[in-house]
């Protein structure tokens, strides 16, 4: 099939708009959660996101809306644990993580076994996106860019070095909390279109392949979303050729693209 | 003018003490040296004076006001101990000096032509302005260490806490940094901490000493330092060495016919 008939499909159209507005999202939380080295948090909020998923579908409520503010409130959890000193967070990260797969996976039983819906929020479905989900995708895009036009320094400053950041009188602690719950409601949202298990991926390959090329933060954060909106592009136009899960292809479009930039920054080293 | 009072103040790390008991003030003008063994909580009483640590034990005011309502940061400037800023941050030197005048901005946060003078002006009198436009990450130790100096003397502070500012520095530059910041305490009568190992680094520029090991062990004047019995008591036979490394004491209590029994000097000292 060639790109004008794949285009001139409504869902495919639907899709599209859904994934670019989403690969912006989290390519650029990305760029900062990699950078704070918080990105392992994307992947325990996703597996939380499996409880309220399954909350979701045996209400018989929109799952990703009821998901939301089951994963921000574990987001918070989540943040705390990470930022004391007491535990080892990135095992209470993995026992979080997993707690979340088991209760979901007991709700969904409960329900009456996998179904059809369960099973598209595992690998992602982005087919399905309906257009609640689509405003949902705007606003949250809507947030994240009044927060860097207000506070592109003060992000900045906290994600090269906290400490000084605090004593630059930046209140870190709010704005760290501010982006947890922002990166909690990306992550529901991420789930449509990559599914749980891929949806840390989308959050960690932009944004990587985007900082082995780029020599100032506007230039990451510019790179990352092109990434990100080229690597959603490629696989659901592969997704809907192959027949292949979205989530699958669209990592494995953003995978080819970071070892693309590994390669260029190599040969850009050797040739200096 | 009074620009730090610690009263009282105590911290511990979970079970373990750091900090017992501490009290002193810091006055405008003052240049302290804080000496003490590795452990000692040297850094760990800075970071309590600017918020990074948290303790009921105790009071502390900057510039006349409770810490947990001080809110003019652009008064203080900082060099951390240790800073490990995320290897791939997409930040050049220039881009780090400039953060410094994060402290000075109203909303919104964002940096204008003067700031960028600014940024040149002081880069250029801690000589890194060569490497401004390279990555932060690329840098040797000690221009990382420079470019963090600019951006704590950006906005000329009232007071500069240093932390072992000199660990990185080749001892050249290390005399061109304490003699700068040494022409700064006296041309805008700034107040500087400076954590040191290394007493001959400072000797010749301090006027007064705090020594910590967990709880204090001396603070006042320079002269007093030279005949504390307090010190003499605590370092032992290591006294007259350290005795050496300052320069005043050399000649302060024997020149002026008021030195003592006991007088760490007393083997050189004509009155006796
Ligand atoms: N984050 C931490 N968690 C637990 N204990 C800590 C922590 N940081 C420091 N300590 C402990 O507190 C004590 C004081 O540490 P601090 O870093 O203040 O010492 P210091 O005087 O700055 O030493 P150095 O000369 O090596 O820099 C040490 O015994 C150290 O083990
Ligand atoms: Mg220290």
């Amino acid at each position: 099939m060639d790109i004008i008939e794949f285009l001139s499909y409504a869902f495919v159209q639907k899709a599209l708009i859904a994934g670019a507005l989403i690969a912006v999202i989290t390519a650029v939380l990305g760029v900062f959660l990699v950078l704070k080295r918080l990105s392992l948090i994307g992947d325990s909020l996703s597996h939380v996101a499996l409880s309220g998923i399954a909350l979701g579908l045996i209400t018989n409520t929109n799952p990703v809306f009821m998901a939301i503010p089951v994963v921000m409130l574990s987001s918070l959890g989540i943040y705390k644990i990470s930022k004391s000193a007491k535990v080892h967070s990135d095992g209470a990260l993995g026992i979080i993580a997993a707690a979340g797969i088991a209760l979901g996976l007991i709700i969904a039983t409960l329900a009456g076994g996998f179904n059809v819906d369960l099973l598209s929020f595992l690998f992602g479905s982005i087919l399905t996106v309906n257009l609640s989900e689509i405003i949902l995708a705007a606003v949250l895009l809507l947030i994240i860019f009044i927060l860097i036009y207000f506070f592109y320094n003060d992000l900045i400053a906290i994600t090269f070095d906290e400490n000084f950041a605090q004593t630059a009188g930046v209140n870190t602690e709010r704005i760290n909390i501010i982006l947890v719950l922002i990166s909690a409601a990306a992550v529901v949202i991420a789930l449509k279109v990559v599914g749980i298990m891929l949806v840390s991926a989308m959050i960690i390959i932009p944004p990587s392949a985007a900082l082995q090329l780029a020599k100032t933060f506007k230039r990451a954060l510019l790179l990352a979303s092109g990434f990100s909106v080229a690597g959603v592009i490629i696989g659901i136009y592969g997704a809907f050729v192959f027949n292949i899960p979205s989530g699958a292809m669209i990592i494995s479009a953003d995978i080819l693209i970071l070892v693309i930039t590994v390669l260029l920054k190599n040969y850009a080293l050797k040739k200096r | 003018m009074t620009i730090i009072e610690v009263e009282n103040l105590s911290f511990t790390y979970g079970a373990e003490a750091a900090l017992k008991n501490i009290s002193f003030t810091v006055n405008a003008g003052d240049f302290t040296g804080i000496l003490g063994p590795n452990g000692s909580g040297k850094t760990t009483l800075i970071k309590l004076l600017l918020g990074l640590l948290k303790t009921n034990c105790g009071n502390i005011k900057l510039f006349g006001k409770d810490l947990k309502d001080f809110k003019d940061w652009y008064k203080i400037g900082y060099l951390e101990q240790k800073s490990t800023p995320p290897k791939l941050m997409p930040l050049t030197a220039f881009d780090v000096a400039r953060l410094g005048r994060l402290s000075t901005k109203k909303m919104p946060h964002i940096f204008n032509e003067q700031d960028n003078t600014l940024t040149s002006e002081i880069m250029r009198l801690t000589n890194c302005l060569e490497y401004k436009d390279k990555l932060f990450s690329e840098l040797s130790g000690g221009q990382q260490q420079r470019v963090l100096l600019a951006r704590a003397l950006i906005n000329k502070p009232q007071l500069l806490i240093l932390d072992e500012p000199s660990t990185a520095l080749d001892s050249s530059s290390k005399d061109n940094i304490f003699e700068m910041v040494s022409q700064i305490n006296k041309e805008t009568n700034t107040a500087v901490l400076v954590i040191t190992h290394d007493i001959a680094d400072i000797g010749k520029y301090v006027n007064k000493f705090i020594i910590l090991d967990k709880k204090l062990i001396f603070s006042g004047n320079k002269e007093d330092f030279c005949r504390s019995q307090e010190i003499t008591a605590y370092f032992g036979p290591y006294t007259p060495h350290l005795m050496d490394h300052l320069h005043s004491c050399r000649s302060c209590p024997f020149a002026d016919g008021h030195c003592e029994e006991g007088c760490c000097k007393e083997e050189h000292c004509g009155h006796h």
